[in-house]
């Protein structure tokens, strides 16, 4: 796959025998001999394992005894392909994060595509493989499906649905009702990158280096920290829409504590913080979709920190601020300017600014 | 980031901030004119960094807070015809008009979109020669160049498809109608940069001539902001009043002479009501008789409008510098940003959507406690 925004299709090849069609036609939801080929040639040799090849109206596999975390999340966007990712490893790699920042090993997946008619079956398959390697690498099984496709001008071309199912952890409880007074504020790497690199695709903004999403699965790295410090670990989240300001706003609400963080050690890319600027947008309110931030027992913090910089995803990750009994449900910043502000949550998107 | 980054520097903030104490002898009140600026004041601190008797107030420089009601109402009802595509920066979406605001126009089918610029409504006019593209002129002389430019360009091209919905304004006017308020506190100006870099800062002597203030050509960063305040103190504890740059990596003295050619080529002079404030004569720009044919408010007949503010809004008053934010009773009550009264609320530049976003609901005290742990 090419890094740089849409792929080249031109010298695609398609593992799915293109028969009669090169697109997506209403066929191909209706059950018939067209949908079958869809799952025959593309779906099946892409995500092949033994609960799926079944092709039941429902999957059947074996989870082991203990509690089970369960998860969706339906994926609109646009552009479809951008740099660091496509909408596939999005739909993996969200799901499997909600689980893992629930303190589960995500284990299977579901995926339903509504396709809009005219898609180009190429840039289905691309997708199709993307969700397959970001399986892989995440260690899931993608074991249901459906397919729907609806009229040309009623659809964005792809949209995806993934949902899974995860093993909990023994003795790991975290939450986002469990931040504790004390508690160190961690993050586990750059913020607003995803964000930004969709944005500058949308608003043809170029760069000395590309913005790229940070697209990853963190049930790895989650799994590595769990490992050595779980029973410090009280509350877990990806920030994803809102970016970090949301999630610290939503913890600090849902804990009844106060969030207190160092603007100047909350690690931003020069060009992220570049684009912003230029926008008029700020960082703490942009998307990621491979971070992860912890709050962990203080005495905790520093074997939780040199773990997450051992681990490719977790590089740059920093220790950012603390909770506090002061100010109960809000979130509060240092300035660099040695000031203090509030950080509220957005209302809605993040409007750009006239001037 | 180059430019930038020098210009957050901390210690040098608490420097500059520890000559303004040193120099102050008595209160004074200072308006920065420009959103942009409030902005970044709030953002920043820098209100909290001053001496107890130096005050900012904010003025009324945010192009989103003082465009008319009546004309908010006008660029709904135009982006609600079919067969329009109204085109708009970003913050005037949720500005809400009498009865909804341009979310609930495109919630309900009107095509309104976001663009970073209005050549893109040029363009998209170009792509779509069966509709009538609309942008939504609004600013002060910062975004104006560009607005004249996309009708400048259209004219050029022929294109019969694009119109401009006009409400500019323009910073000098907006000063001399602050001056001559029978209940002006203003004692000096912080000019805004961004405008200045357009148009230069010779509009300015004769105003801090007349009126006898200081008016400091200021920037947007903290250390722009702190060195713009510094000067402005430091001409007042003299009893001196005049012009003064501090954002000479920006702004000379003539400013950009191409864009006031083509703002004179497109644009003339207009009386302009202003949202909470009223009608300043002089004080915005309106399409030229050569450029009559692409004015959006010729284009769509629109009448039968009934625009009716919010009683419980004071966005006048804060705009004025009259009140602070939080002095309004509806302020964090019946007015937020997620169900605004008036546009100061809306904007990220309107005063009271700072006061709201920074949290400056909690006193003072409580927000300079609230940073103990940190230490």
């Amino acid at each position: 796959m090419p890094d740089h925004g849409a792929p080249d299709f031109s010298n695609w090849s398609c593992p799915l025998p293109l028969r009669d069609y090169p697109t997506i036609v209403m066929g191909h939801g209706g059950g018939g001999k067209l949908g079958n080929e869809l799952v025959e040639y593309l779906f099946l040799p892409a995500f092949r394992n033994p609960a799926l090849e079944n092709l039941g109206d429902a999957a059947v596999f074996e989870l082991g005894p203990g509690r089970l975390a369960m998860s969706t999340d339906s994926f609109v966007v646009q552009p479809l392909f951008f740099p660091g990712g496509s909408i596939g490893e999005l739909a993996v790699n969200g799901t499997v994060n909600d689980l893992a920042v629930s303190g589960a090993d995500p284990k299977f997946l579901s995926a339903s595509f509504i396709l809009e008619e005219g898609f180009p079956l190429a840039q289905l398959a691309a997708i199709v493989n993307a969700m397959a390697e970001a399986a892989a690498k995440a260690g899931v099984r993608i074991v249901t499906g459906d397919t729907k496709v609806v009229e040309r001008g009623h659809g964005d071309g792809c949209y995806i649905n993934t949902a899974g199912v995860g093993a909990l952890r023994q003795n790991i409880s975290v939450g986002p009702a469990q931040a504790q007074v004390g508690d160190v504020v961690l993050v586990s790497g750059t913020i607003g990158d995803h964000g930004m690199a969709i944005m500058s695709v949308r608003e043809g903004l170029e760069f000395e280096s590309q913005i790229r999403s940070d697209c990853a699965a963190l049930n790895g790295m989650i799994a590595d920290v769990l490992d050595a410090v779980g029973t410090s670990v009280h509350t877990m989240r990806d920030p994803t829409r809102g970016g970090l300001a949301s999630t610290l706003n939503e913890i600090a609400t849902a804990s009844n504590v106060g969030i207190e963080i160092d603007e100047a050690k909350v690690p931003v890319r020069g060009e992220v913080q570049s684009a912003c600027e230029l926008l008029g947008l700020d960082p703490v309110y942009v998307a990621n979709e491979g971070k992860a931030v912890f709050f962990i027992a203080p005495e905790a913090a520093d074997r939780a920190l040199d773990i997450l910089h051992g681990h490719p995803l977790g590089r740059d990750a920093a220790r950012i601020g603390v909770v506090t009994t002061q100010h109960p449900r809000m979130l509060v910043a240092r300035t660099a300017m040695g000031s203090n502000r509030v950080i509220a949550t957005q209302i809605g998107e993040q409007l750009p600014r006239i001037c | 980031m180059k430019y930038l980054t020098e210009f957050r520097n901390g210690e040098i903030a608490q420097r500059m901030a520890r000559e303004i104490h040193q120099v102050v002898t008595r209160p004074w009140k200072i308006m920065e004119i420009c959103g942009g600026q409030t902005h970044s004041i709030i953002r920043n601190g820098i209100d909290q960094m001053l001496p107890p008797g130096i005050e900012m107030i904010h003025g009324p420089g945010c192009p989103v807070c003082v465009t008319p009601l009546a004309l908010i109402d006008k660029a709904l009802a135009i982006a609600a015809q079919p067969g329009v595509i109204f085109c708009s920066f970003g913050d005037m979406l949720r500005v809400p008009g009498t009865d909804a605001d341009l979310f609930q126009i495109k919630g309900r089918g009107g095509d309104v979109r976001i663009v970073y610029s209005p050549l893109d409504a040029v363009e998209l006019a170009v792509k779509n020669p069966d509709k009538q593209v609309v942008f939504f002129g609004v600013g002060f002389e910062t975004t104006a160049p560009a607005n004249a430019m996309s009708v400048h360009l259209a004219k050029r091209r022929g294109l019969k498809n694009f119109s401009l919905l006009v409400s500019h304004v323009l910073v000098p006017p907006a000063i001399e109608a602050i001056m001559s308020s029978p209940e002006n506190r203003v004692q000096a100006f912080l000019a805004a940069g961004h405008v200045c870099s357009v148009m230069g800062y010779w509009e300015y002597p004769p105003l801090a001539d007349k009126f006898e203030i200081p008016i400091v050509v200021t920037g947007f960063e903290p250390l722009d902001l702190l060195d713009g305040i510094r000067r402005a103190v430091i001409q007042l504890e003299k009893g001196e009043h005049h012009v003064e740059n501090a954002y000479e990596r920006i702004v000379t003295y003539a400013g950009n002479l191409e864009a006031q050619r083509l703002l004179a080529e497109v644009f003339e002079p207009t009386d302009r009501a202003w949202r909470g404030i009223g009608v300043i004569p002089k004080s915005g720009w309106r399409l030229n008789d050569k450029y009559r044919d692409f004015d959006a408010e010729e284009r769509f007949q629109i009448s039968g409008i009934h625009t009716e503010e919010s009683p419980l809004c004071k966005a006048g008053d804060v705009l004025r510098g009259a009140i602070k934010p939080a002095e309004s009773p509806a302020f964090g009550n019946e007015c937020t940003p997620r169900h605004p009264l008036g546009a100061t609320m809306v904007s990220s530049e309107g005063a009271c959507a700072a006061y709201f976003n920074y949290g400056r609901f909690l006193s003072a005290e409580e927000l300079a406690s609230a940073g103990a742990t940190h230490a």
